[in-house]
């Protein structure tokens, strides 16, 4: 397995008020503050619409059909 | 449509040439047999129910799951996804060939591209897995039985094994388009795995009034002695459903898996699992996917502020009874009454009352349920 961590730098000012942000939090640190930050920041613009072919779909359809689930 | 997790929809299924030609080399390709467990797992990867996995985790992701909970990429994963041999079966398979992956009754179930072969630390695993290494804990146990060596790859499934439940079997790829028939923007998951009673019904149907549907999504396949036997839970819900649900906004279809009873982890896994069949909510209970007394009975509901990036909704219930005064099920939160008036709604009590062939109360299981569930001769699993 690869190195687990690296460093990234902020300014020290923005580094200070995440600490009291977080202070009497369970947030145990300013790298799991930010890195929970940005997790939720980057989930946001996951990946492409899926695209299923008209051809796909409509054979879907009669299956779902054929098993009741849909009239 | 709610993206499938890392953002598209695996699908590894030979058709056609491709799959002739994988049959007229199979008898030339070294082989490995599969239990039932694993022929689930691999139909699971071919058909999306596990994307973005496609096919059995290597090392790099098989330690950042047990370390971090996440696959390599950084995606939230926390059940490791393996496939475990003996040593001296893995010095006969070479790393960069094919090797032909059968299931039970002996037929190619699928190809597996082995890309690495390595050793693991079955006590490691099962302490991160499960948080203990108690070998009562039936996953634990299974763990303990694991063969050395674990292969990894990508796979192509060749042909779904049988199953009696195949009328309930959908694949992300439909219940998507099923959804979106039903004009369903929302949808609620609900796992289970136990015969429904009235409890069960007021989880799913308070969450069913802030979502467009609820898709029942009971896991079907190895369970411990004493679960509901599969056919018997697939009996009780379509009945519950037929007389207690609108047929436009509830639909139910298996998940062939085995119940690894990891609690918090597991309850990620599940909620992955509903988020690449298209589910934008997921309900978690009480002690969701727990045994015994291994997990915190809300640790699986805690888990979930360390994803943040997980994509679906989690909707947490905590505990729910009847309460006497109310007449209805209700919760801590709305309920006034004191304990003397609550009806628990206990797996255990239900059970032996069904076992004693006794009807249970309708104010716990619905009796047109109860009534489906006594025409079984052994409802269990022995």
């Amino acid at each position: 397995m690869g190195k687990e961590f690296t460093t990234v730098s902020i300014p020290t000012s923005l580094y200070k008020k995440i600490e009291e942000v977080i202070k009497g939090t369970e947030i145990s640190s300013v790298s799991s503050y930010v890195t929970k930050i940005l997790r939720e920041s980057l989930s946001k613009d996951q990946g492409k619409q899926e695209v299923f072919s008209k051809e796909d779909e409509e054979k879907v359809k009669e299956r779902l059909k054929a098993l009741g689930y849909i009239d | 449509m709610i993206q499938p997790h890392g953002g598209r929809l695996v699908e590894r299924i030979l058709k056609g040439e491709q799959k002739k030609k994988i049959l007229d080399r199979a008898a030339a390709l070294p082989s490995v047999k599969l239990d039932a467990e694993s022929v689930s797992d691999v139909e699971n990867i071919a058909t999306g129910v596990f994307s973005p996995l496609e096919g059995f985790m290597g090392k790099e992701d098989f330690r950042h799951v047990l370390k971090q909970m996440r696959l390599a990429s950084d995606l939230p994963w926390t059940i490791p996804i393996v496939l475990d041999v003996g040593k001296e079966e893995a010095d006969q398979l070479k790393v960069g060939g094919l090797v032909l992956l059968r299931n039970e009754k002996d037929e190619p179930a699928a190809v597996l591209h082995l890309e690495e072969k390595y050793a693991y630390d079955k006590e490691e695993m099962a302490e991160k897995v499960f948080q203990t290494t108690d070998a009562a804990h039936p996953g634990v146990a299974k763990v303990k039985n694991m063969k050395d060596v674990l292969l990894a790859g990508k796979i192509d499934l060749i042909q779904e094994s049988p199953t009696p439940f195949t009328r309930y079997k959908l694949s992300p790829r439909e219940t998507r388009v099923l959804f979106k028939e039903k004009g369903w923007r929302t949808v609620v998951g609900f796992q289970t795995r136990n015969t429904p009673h009235i409890g069960h019904e007021y989880v799913q149907k308070t969450a069913l009034t802030f979502v467009d549907g609820v898709f029942i999504n009971p896991v079907i396949g190895r369970k411990k002695k004493g679960d509901f036997k599969d056919e018997v839970i697939l009996a009780s819900y379509e009945e519950l459903i037929k007389n207690y649900y609108l047929k436009e906004r509830a639909v139910m279809a298996i998940l062939q898996m085995e119940m690894r009873y990891a609690g918090p982890r597991e309850a990620i896994f599940h909620a992955v699992i509903r988020k690449n069949f298209g589910c934008t909510h997921i309900i978690i209970g009480r002690d969701h996917a727990g045994v015994g007394t291994y997990y915190h009975p809300y640790a699986a509901q805690d888990i979930f502020e360390e994803f943040p990036d997980l994509g679906i909704i989690p909707l947490f219930f905590r505990s729910f009874y009847y309460c006497k005064k109310c007449l209805s099920v209700v919760n801590e939160k709305i309920c006034p009454h004191p304990p003397s008036e609550q009806i628990q709604f206990s797996g255990t009590k239900i059970r032996d009352m069904l076992v004693k062939g006794e009807y249970p109360p309708s104010e716990l299981v619905r009796p047109e349920v109860a009534r489906i569930i006594m025409e079984f001769k052994n409802p269990f699993n022995d």
